[in-house]
């Protein structure tokens, strides 16, 4: 590739073709402001923050926008260029509500941040404001317009990562409003609740919905037994939100903080994993042998459940009917659980913590209630409420002694920590069912052809004599090549896992927003805590969900063998085609 | 829960697009297949727009923005009276925005909008060429001329009374 020799605040850079004024510019530690821009996004060239100037252009350029060329001599920082950059971000304060210190951003607000580092001290200009209702009609996210600066990074995401194309512009000019179709109520709409709009936005215009009050309630509720379990990835991400490095394992903190907020009881979603990876592992079993309704598809991501609902109501057939761990815990507990504690499961209050927006819907689906009328998973936290909890309560996390689990549902095989990365369900489930089908102890339980460093890995697995072939997708665009790929019948899957988020859980919609200096969707953060899975489940001793030995006994007492009447009953679920249909 | 996309859309609408589909980029004859939809129902209702939608295989949150963006495309069906101030120039400075506001505040709507009984729908028009009787509204084929705001009231109430007469008369 050619390289081209350019000037920026004199200092000579060689850089590729191609490359943009502002990646030059980072080559040689010159950090150019910016607020649309969003690496792994396409370019908007929506707020200006980042011009330069580019000796003989007429006007100031959009540094993410403009091409190096040959001989450019560009200027990043004088005095004008500064109060060019200034007034915009002041333009867009003047649209903006003066209600930082009441705002859930506080603090972490990309905008807050830009205008302190502008110097803006001081409201120069008051004009007309934008305003809207709070639109909260969905359990998962909320949408505040009036805190919107329609940057497009939501919109961006929706349709480029998540291929669900919900929201989108409308109206023109001053009236300009992101919403989905019709500004219909999110809950009414295609959105799928994966909350990548809330990490992307800079604002606090997209949030997910708040159950910190309801936790807090039965916290201090001495009628409630209140028991908690936390997700896989929650382990590998929470440390950031204490800003500890990404892919610092954080297990134990995690559960002493949970006791010390008031827990009663702590369990970890993994033993809900490992139950999972045992019915689905019987399901592919069941499924192979007779040929029917292949590819297996996993069903763990609630974002790609309600994907499939909306978009891929054809694949319903093929997809698991696994009730994902969260939700198969929570029946545990309000079932096995209060059974042999001869405890009222009206009484247990089951909170989970997951990396997931959409696990506040999937607790909210009437499939998830238990006859007689109370959720089983009475509240969903994110890994973002769980960490202002911990916060709010004045615990200082980074001193905390680690605890443990309670048994029997704290423990959990290594199979089950890698659910919180794409390709763990895959290789934990693939564990599980190489050693059925085969009737042989495995020798190597890495299965690395299925760790996926990108959106899409394909793999053929040998068990025994059989060829299996399976498939990986994150991102629910890739999800849609994938399928696209089953219904042309172009290759012959027998299992395939999705996750709606980029990475998997670990880049789930209510994880830590990322530190300074850090991206969403920065592929290094996710590889981190990609990582940090991967050594908790290397160090493990038991490392294959069927040998969890209170699996095994929960097996014995309770449910005699997967896939039999009681597991269908309380462990399986079912799907229904949505309305809106999603446009593939 | 509904899962189908009923279909609503008239036929010779469903052939138009099946044979943008067999163009390039189909996607772009969108506007065009509105157009068509609003010179045969007069705008353009929700269940159109997403059927439009599933069959040119553009998210309906696209179509939303395109039919939201063009001040072309009415989401309301127009009123029995389409009021129509004029806003060029002549009228503009003989305080046309004025009489717009006394519109809006009389009939509780704004440009583009239609009031809830269904009577009036509520727009602005460029230069009518009859600058000399500015500023003029025009309510159907009407055209009144020299109008101030304060006979805003009254043009609404002499349209309402011209509907009664037509409907005794019937």
């Amino acid at each position: 590739m050619k390289t081209i020799h350019l000037t920026i605040d004199d200092m000579q850079v060689s850089v590729p073709e191609g490359t943009t004024l502002m990646q030059a510019a980072e080559t040689i530690g010159v950090h150019i402001p910016r607020l649309c821009y969003l690496p792994n996004l396409s370019l908007e060239g929506a707020c200006r923050i980042c011009i330069v100037e580019v000796a003989g252009a007429r006007t100031y350029q959009a540094s993410c926008a403009t091409k190096v060329a040959e001989g450019m001599i560009v200027k990043t920082n004088s005095p004008e260029i500064r109060q060019a950059r200034r007034d915009l971000v002041e333009l867009i304060l003047d649209n903006h509500p003066m209600e930082c210190q009441t705002c859930d951003r506080d603090g972490q607000c990309e905008l807050q941040t830009l205008a302190y580092s502008m110097g803006v001290r001081e409201r120069l200009f008051e004009g007309k404001r934008k305003r809207y209702e709070v639109e909260d009609s969905s359990f998962s996210v909320i949408r505040n317009s009036e805190k919107c600066i329609l940057c497009r990074r939501c919109v961006r995401v929706c349709s480029e990562v998540q291929g669900v194309h919900n929201l989108s512009q409308l109206y023109r000019g001053f009236n300009t409003l992101v919403a989905p179709a019709h500004v219909s109520p999110m809950l009414e709409s295609v959105c799928i609740n994966c909350g990548q709009c809330i990490n992307v936005c800079p604002t606090a215009a997209f949030l997910e919905k708040d159950s910190t009050d309801d936790v807090w309630a039965a916290l201090s509720d001495p009628n409630k037994h209140v028991v908690v379990h936390i997700a896989p990835s929650i382990r590998a991400a929470i440390g950031e939100g204490f800003g500890l490095p990404a892919g610092t394992p954080e297990t134990n903190r995690t559960v002493t903080a949970l006791r010390r907020l008031g827990f009663d009881v702590v369990f970890d979603t993994n033993f809900g994993a490992d139950l999972t990876i045992m019915e689905e592992a019987h399901e592919l079993a069941t499924r192979l042998k007779s040929g029917e309704n292949l590819p297996l598809i996993t069903s763990c991501s609630p974002g790609w459940i309600k994907f499939l609902e909306h978009f891929y109501p054809e694949f319903i057939p093929n997809t698991s009917t696994c009730k994902s761990p969260m939700t198969m815990l929570s029946v545990l507990l309000k079932t096995y659980y209060a059974e042999k504690h001869k405890l009222d499961p009206k009484n247990i209050y089951v909170v989970s913590v997951m990396p997931c927006t959409a696990k506040k819907f999937e607790s909210r689906r009437p499939e998830h209630f238990a006859p007689a009328g109370y959720p089983y998973t009475d509240a969903v936290l994110t890994t973002r409420e769980l960490v202002w909890m911990i916060k709010a309560y004045g615990i200082d996390f980074k001193h905390l002694t680690p605890g443990a689990f309670d048994n029997p549902l704290g423990f959990s095989s290594g199979a089950a920590d890698i659910f919180g990365t794409t390709g763990g369900v895959m290789e934990a489930a693939l564990r599980t069912a190489a050693e059925a089908l085969t009737g042989k102890p495995l020798t190597e339980l890495n299965f690395t052809e299925v760790r996926a460093t990108t959106g899409l890995k394909e793999a053929s697995i040998k068990i025994g004599d059989a060829t299996i072939n399976v498939a990986v997708a994150n991102g629910l665009n890739n999800a849609k090549t994938i399928l696209e790929k089953v219904k042309r019948g172009e290759k012959q899957f027998h299992l395939i896992e999705i996750m709606a988020c980029p990475g998997g859980c670990i880049g789930g919609g209510g994880q830590p927003y990322p530190s300074e200096g850090r991206y969403v969707l920065d592929e290094e953060i996710l590889k981190l805590r990609a990582g940090a899975l991967y050594n908790i489940d290397e160090a493990k001793n038991v490392r294959k969900s069927h040998e969890n030995p209170f699996v095994q006994d929960l097996y014995r007492e309770y449910f005699q063998h997967p896939g039999s009447e009681k597991a269908h009953k309380l462990l399986h679920t079912h799907y229904t085609p949505r309305s809106p249909r999603g446009i593939k | 829960m509904i899962t189908e996309t009923k279909n609503t859309l008239p036929k010779e609408i469903c052939d138009f697009i099946d044979v943008c589909l067999t163009r390039e980029h189909p996607e772009s004859y969108l506007i065009a297949v509105l157009h068509k939809l609003q010179q045969q129902f007069g705008y353009l209702t929700r269940e159109h727009m997403d059927e439009v939608a599933q069959r040119l295989h553009v998210p309906a949150s696209f179509v939303s923005g395109v039919a939201t963006f063009y001040h072309f495309f009415r989401l309301q069906p127009r009123g029995k009276f389409s009021i129509s101030v004029c806003l060029g120039t002549a009228c503009f400075v003989k305080g046309a925005d004025k009489i717009l506001d006394a519109f809006r505040a009389e009939l509780g709507v704004d440009l583009a909008e239609t009031t809830k009984d269904g009577l009036f729908s509520l727009d602005c028009t460029r230069c009518l060429g009859v600058c000399g009787l500015a500023p003029v509204v025009t309510i159907n084929d009407k055209v009144y001329s020299q109008v101030t705001p304060q006979q805003v009231p009254d043009l609404i109430n002499r349209a309402k009374a011209d509907l009664e007469t037509t409907e005794t008369k019937v």
